[in-house]
């Protein structure tokens, strides 16, 4: 999932002076599992935004309303009605949905609450870690399962450096070294084999060296 | 001017605080009225945006009883709760109304005294403490 946090709540505060109604919109998807921007997550900022004004002594009118998807258009579109009694739109969503919003409404001010952070995964409960950086050309099959893009601080593809040490990564002692991790899950598959070739330097340009990318489905185009 | 009475609200767990609020009824012991009991089947039940709205709706301080931790008829709720009570704590201090309005407190069924207690204590508290901001705040909007 994409993963998020919510913003501090001065610089909310921030975005929100020169308002007196705004729209609170959450996302169900990915901010909703990381508990950044979901239907709850809506309800407590509003509440938050709600007395912090209070108690300057202003009020500021907060619609909550949360839609499936912030990043789908048809979604989107659930708001074309309503959009008008507002003078501003502060999305929970991450970094996509804030830009879908404010692309379809294009004469309404719109904020992000949030900081979108990585595509990660959930460690446990209230823990969520870096798991995919969207290289564009997945190694995964060769490496054990573990990333060495988005989990090796160097990124890279011939690991470890020699700031492992006890299987650990040298920036910080709480963080894996991915080399290390590689190498014990390939001896665990019996597959060494795998380390011992060489990945050649790797193509950026599958990544976001190659500009901002797309995806066109031309099965699915209407 | 009237002296400041403070609105209160507790979430009781049904298995601990909500039975010793009981008993200490029943063994004639005083507790402010202030204190507004809401009956939970665990305090893992209160949410985070429970104690929000509380306090957005006017409550002056909130109170979380739970049972001790380690007593949790559902293993955990009270860990869950303590956990959320000081999010919460750390949210109002971020609003700038101040996160001790927010407390959880343990104990047992058979504690009518220690409700009582926890119930005037608080309340004395939240006294010194003064009215929520946000109810100030929401009079001089209006006007």
């Amino acid at each position: 999932m994409i993963t998020a946090v919510r913003k501090p709540l001065e610089e909310i505060m921030g975005f929100a002076a020169p308002y007196s109604r705004v729209l609170l919109l959450g996302c169900n998807e990915c901010v909703t599992v990381c508990y950044a921007g979901g239907r709850k997550e809506v309800g407590i900022l509003a509440s938050a935004l709600s007395m912090a004004f209070l108690k300057e002594g202003k009020k500021l009118d907060i619609v909550e309303q949360t839609l499936e998807r912030q990043c789908d258009p048809e979604y989107v579109e659930e708001i074309a009605q309503t959009i008008d009694q507002y003078d501003a739109v502060f999305s929970m969503a991450c970094g996509c949905g804030v830009q879908t919003v404010a692309g379809r409404y294009k004469d309404k001010p719109v904020f992000p609450m949030v900081n979108t952070m990585f595509m990660g995964a959930s460690e446990r409960q209230g823990v969520w870690a870096e798991r995919c950086a969207g290289c564009g050309d997945c190694v995964l099959g060769r490496t054990g399962g573990v990333c060495p893009v988005a989990r090796c601080s160097k990124r890279i593809f011939n690991g470890p450096c020699g700031g492992s040490t006890k299987g650990k990564c040298e920036i910080d002692p709480g963080v894996d070294c991915a080399w290390q991790l590689i190498w014990d899950r390939l001896k665990a598959l019996g597959r060494t084999d795998l380390y011992s070739e060489i990945i050649p330097a790797k193509d950026w340009r599958s990544a976001k060296d190659g500009g901002p990318r797309r995806i066109v489905r031309e099965d699915l185009l209407s | 001017m009237r002296a400041f009475e403070p609105i209160i609200v507790a979430f009781a767990c049904e298995y601990c605080a909500y039975t010793a609020a009981d008993m200490a009824g029943s063994l004639g012991m005083s507790y402010p009225p202030n204190v507004k009991i809401i009956r939970v089947p665990c305090t893992g039940k209160v949410d985070t945006l429970h104690l929000m709205r509380a306090l957005q709706k006017g409550a002056d301080g909130v109170l979380v009883a739970g049972c001790y931790l380690g007593d949790c008829h559902y293993k955990n709720g009270n860990l869950r709760a303590q956990q959320r009570v000081g999010y919460v704590s750390r949210l109002l201090d971020e609003i700038g109304i101040g996160g001790e309005r927010v407390m959880m407190t343990f104990m047992s069924a058979g504690q009518g005294n220690v409700f009582a207690q926890v119930a005037n204590e608080f309340t004395e508290k939240i006294r010194n403490l003064g009215p929520n901001p946000v109810k100030l705040g929401a009079g001089k909007a209006a006007a």
